[in-house]
């Protein structure tokens, strides 16, 4: 049995790791929320964003926090030409289509990074990654804390755009009813489009921190992808602090796991947990019944 | 079936039985993954093509077939051909687990595929850990030698797994053909186009979905099977991927979902085109790794975008066969 | 003799809002029922109880001296009860006659013998040349007569019809009312019947059950309901040109 205080830093570990998840999930489940299709690609775009932050932490020695800005804009941009362009077209096809869109478009994002960057793995190495804040018998990494609460605020963020523009009003009339908002007349494409832009942020800004705290290799992105979706459903599709809340409930089991069982069973827990929501609370823990 | 439908059928079936005559080893395995593939993408297809279940998690039948012959072989030397009984029923009973779950719970579309995902991840890293199949390790079956035939081990020469696979692959279209005028057959695509309607005209859509569910993973343990005898090789992490799963469906989408032969020709197409591709990189002399898949993405996007309902509707009417 | 269908004063609500209360009606065998009132006046929602998509809050409907509320809508349609749908679901991917085919395999499990029942089925309704066609290809009033031949291919005892004429031209209309009669007459079916074109209601139905406000308000021949002054007053007001 693990010492108390182990199994307090592992959760810490854990809870502050699941808000980069959540952050990252956050970014899947306004997608889907708003635009109904499910960004098959989640994980793979994520692992772009890692990548992206080596690259200039490489070239220009810019500290992933700095890269947060280029790169989220950046994915906005992509995210949103990626809507207009590729999935607008297949928004009233049947599901497996959409899949099919996703899967190929995950497919070409793996190995476009496997052709640039090789199979080896790469991470950034800044001072801070090894220090860390003590609280009594509990060490709080400064890594983790600066990327959860980068997670956190730009979660904010997002909840606050939502909540007060009328940009972000507009758009969760398009999620509440869709052909409501084209009868009193809103761009429907072009507020899908703004989403999975906005989506695609939150995942670069993910992306970003946790280069900070793993390594990565072009196959994460699958990996990502799954956990993601656990994530979002285990919250609630749709829910933005449900997205969040799963992510912490995430890495937390997963940290727990890794204590307990072996590190390479983590992700079981999030399945099981995965198929008991979607079970007996289909609406996800935080989501609303529908 | 017209005619012409018939002769082209008779024609590629000769052309196939007589293959090992003349082709070579290279030849052999390219065709035994082809067929594997369209007997795969079949077993799919009567779930998702048929049945309108989508389904993205195939690969766990795949794997527990598989794993259940390999290890009654490997660990209790009982062979393949109860081997196969037990691997059908093994993922009848999980499909039978997963159907009632899902359906009586309500659960379709996206949530129903994302729960098809967890269960073959679950599963995952249930056999990475299950140290009676070798775990992550793996699980080897002995490699016997390949020019001897032993057909009640099934172990042998390609030509022998090609003609096994070849049979499969024939038999599941037979199967499936004989399924879709059946009565299953039309309930099916009833509650495929819309499930209430179907309901309405005295379809028991729970039990006919389970129907499909079932024969979906009896056929696709059958495959497991092969795949443990013709690879010789299990490992958890490759066999029950998530990437295995969408190899599996890939066929029958690029093919043409719900037609007959759909899964055949999408096999061909994109093997073919895995196979063409990796040849002309190499005559180029490309070394990259990950050029191929891409060029592979590339293509299915093409189809997606440009062929929605697949290769298989646009081309039989070209050549003027019915569906 | 025991009426086929009787409804024993069924209710239903939604969130607390009353669609039926306590309605209690017949259907003789082989009668010809009319089931009107103004829009949301509870209609559907009755048709639905019968039908098996929910059941009743409180009360029971029988068939046949049956009971058969609470049970699921494929029973219902193995009973013997046809139903068509208000919004057309045809299956859309398959063609006319396929979509019939399915609803006669409620009677048969041979192909050829359903189709050969599909098929007069459809000439019947006079979409005999079309049913080599796609459903979606179909216009919406032939769509709705698609609905009607698929109901009729399960063999029911009883149709229910949920505004099948609407969108229909007269003549059309007048078409329509014909197949129903002769269906009625030749073959004994029992019809209850949703509708709003009173020109239909009036020239098939032998009873009508007058619905407001999820109340009956009036039961009774064609000619004593065009009378009753409370429908008069709620419902026939701006269509007395009947």
């Amino acid at each position: 049995m693990p010492s108390i205080d182990l199994i307090a830093n592992v959760v810490v570990a854990g809870l502050l790791t699941g808000l980069v998840y959540g952050l990252m999930a956050l970014g899947l489940s306004v997608i889907f929320g708003v635009v109904r299709v499910v960004n098959f690609a989640h994980g793979e775009m994520m692992t772009i964003a890692m990548y992206a932050a080596v690259a200039l932490f490489g070239a220009f020695k810019l500290d992933p926090f700095l890269s947060v800005v280029p790169v989220a804009i950046v994915f906005f941009g992509l995210g949103y030409a990626m809507q207009a362009g590729l999935i607008n077209p297949f928004i009233t096809r049947p599901e497996h289509s959409q899949f099919m869109l996703l899967v190929a478009v995950a497919i070409i994002m793996v190995n476009v990074l496997l052709m640039i960057f090789g199979p080896s793995a790469l991470n950034v190495q800044v001072d801070y990654q090894l220090e860390s804040f003590e609280l009594g018998p509990v060490l709080f990494d400064k890594a983790r804390m600066y990327a959860a609460g980068m997670a956190l605020a730009t979660s904010a963020g997002l909840f606050a755009f939502f909540k007060y523009t009328s940009t972000g009003k507009a758009i969760r009339a398009c999620a509440d009813n869709n052909l409501g908002a084209k009868v009193i007349g809103l761009d429907v494409k072009h507020l899908y489009a703004l989403t999975f832009g906005l989506g695609s942020a939150c995942v670069a800004v993910a992306g970003c921190m946790m280069i900070l705290l793993v390594d990565v290799v072009p196959t994460l992105g699958p990996g990502y992808t799954l956990l993601a979706f656990v994530i979002v459903i285990i919250g609630g599709l749709g829910s933005m602090p449900g997205a969040l809340f799963g992510g912490i409930l995430i890495g937390v089991s997963e940290a727990l796991a890794g204590l307990f069982f072996a590190p390479s069973a983590k992700s079981m827990f999030g399945f099981a947990l995965l198929i008991l929501v979607l079970l007996f609370r289909p609406q996800g823990l935080l989501g609303r019944k529908p | 079936m017209n005619p012409r439908a018939r002769l082209l059928l008779g024609a590629l079936l000769a052309v196939l039985l007589l293959l090992p005559a003349f082709a070579s080893n290279y030849v052999i395995s390219v065709a035994t993954l082809i067929l594997y593939f369209a007997f795969t993408g079949q077993a799919w297809n009567v779930m998702m093509g048929f049945a309108g279940q989508l389904s993205l998690g195939h690969s766990l039948y795949v794997g527990v077939g598989a794993y259940v012959a390999a290890a009654m072989f490997v660990n209790l030397g009982i062979g393949p051909w109860l081997g196969l009984w037990v691997a059908i029923l093994v993922c009848m009973a999980l499909g039978a687990a997963i159907g009632f779950l899902a359906f009586r719970f309500g659960i379709s579309g996206v949530y129903f595929a994302l729960l098809t995902i967890a269960f073959a991840e679950f599963t995952r890293v249930g056999f990475d850990h299950l140290q009676w199949t070798g775990g992550s390790g793996g699980l080897f079956l002995k490699v016997a030698q390949r020019e001897q035939m032993d057909l009640l081990n099934f172990r042998g020469p390609p030509a022998m797994y090609y003609y096994a696979i070849l049979a499969l692959a024939a038999g599941a279209l037979a199967l499936c053909a004989w399924l879709l005028r059946s009565r299953a057959g039309y309930y099916w695509q009833a509650i495929r186009e819309n499930e209430e309607a179907a309901q309405a005209l005295g379809i028991n859509t729970f039990r006919y979905k389970m129907f499909a569910v079932l024969i979906s993973s009896a056929m696709t343990a059958v495959s497991g099977v092969f795949f443990a005898f013709y690879y010789n090789n299990l490992f958890p992490e490759q066999i029950f991927h998530i990437s295995r799963s969408i190899e599996i469906i890939l066929g029958p989408i690029i093919g043409g979902i719900g037609t007959l032969f759909g899964p055949v020709l999408g096999a061909f197409v994109l093997t073919v085109l895995a196979d063409g591709i990796t040849e002309l990189l190499a005559l180029f002399g490309v070394e990259v790794p990950g050029v191929k898949q891409v060029f592979y993405g590339v293509v299915l996007l093409g189809v997606v975008m440009f062929l929605p309902n697949g290769i298989w509707p646009s081309l039989a009417k070209k050549i003027g066969v019915g569906k | 003799m025991r009426p086929l269908l009787e409804v024993r004063s069924i209710a239903k609500s939604f969130r607390g809002l009353k669609a039926v209360a306590n309605a209690s009606f017949e259907v003789p065998q082989g009668g010809i029922v009319a089931l009107i009132g103004p829009n949301g006046a509870g209609k559907t929602t009755c048709f639905n109880m019968i039908a098996g998509v929910f059941a009743p809050d409180t009360g029971e409907i029988m068939f046949e001296g049956r009971r058969i509320d609470g049970r699921r809508p494929d029973q219902i349609c193995v009973a013997g009860i046809g139903r068509t749908f208000q919004i057309v679901k045809p299956f859309a991917g398959l063609s006319v006659l396929d979509n019939v085919i399915v609803g006669a395999f409620n009677r048969t499990k041979h192909l050829a013998e359903a189709r050969k029942a599909s098929e007069s089925i459809l000439d019947q309704l006079g979409l005999g040349p079309k049913r080599d066609l796609p459903a979606s290809s179909l216009t919406l009033p032939d769509r709705k007569r698609l609905e009607v031949a698929r109901a009729l291919a399960t063999g029911p005892k009883m149709l229910l019809l949920d505004e099948v004429m609407a969108g229909l031209r007269p003549t059309e209309c007048d078409q329509m009312v014909e197949v129903f009669r002769e269906l009625n007459a030749r073959d004994g079916l029992t019809i209850l019947l949703i509708e709003h074109v009173m020109r239909a209601v009036m020239a098939l139905a032998q009873q009508i059950v007058v619905l407001h406000h999820g109340e009956i308000i009036a039961l009774g021949t064609p000619q004593q309901v065009v009378r009753d002054p409370a429908v008069l007053e709620c419902y026939l007001g701006e269509e007395t040109e009947v």
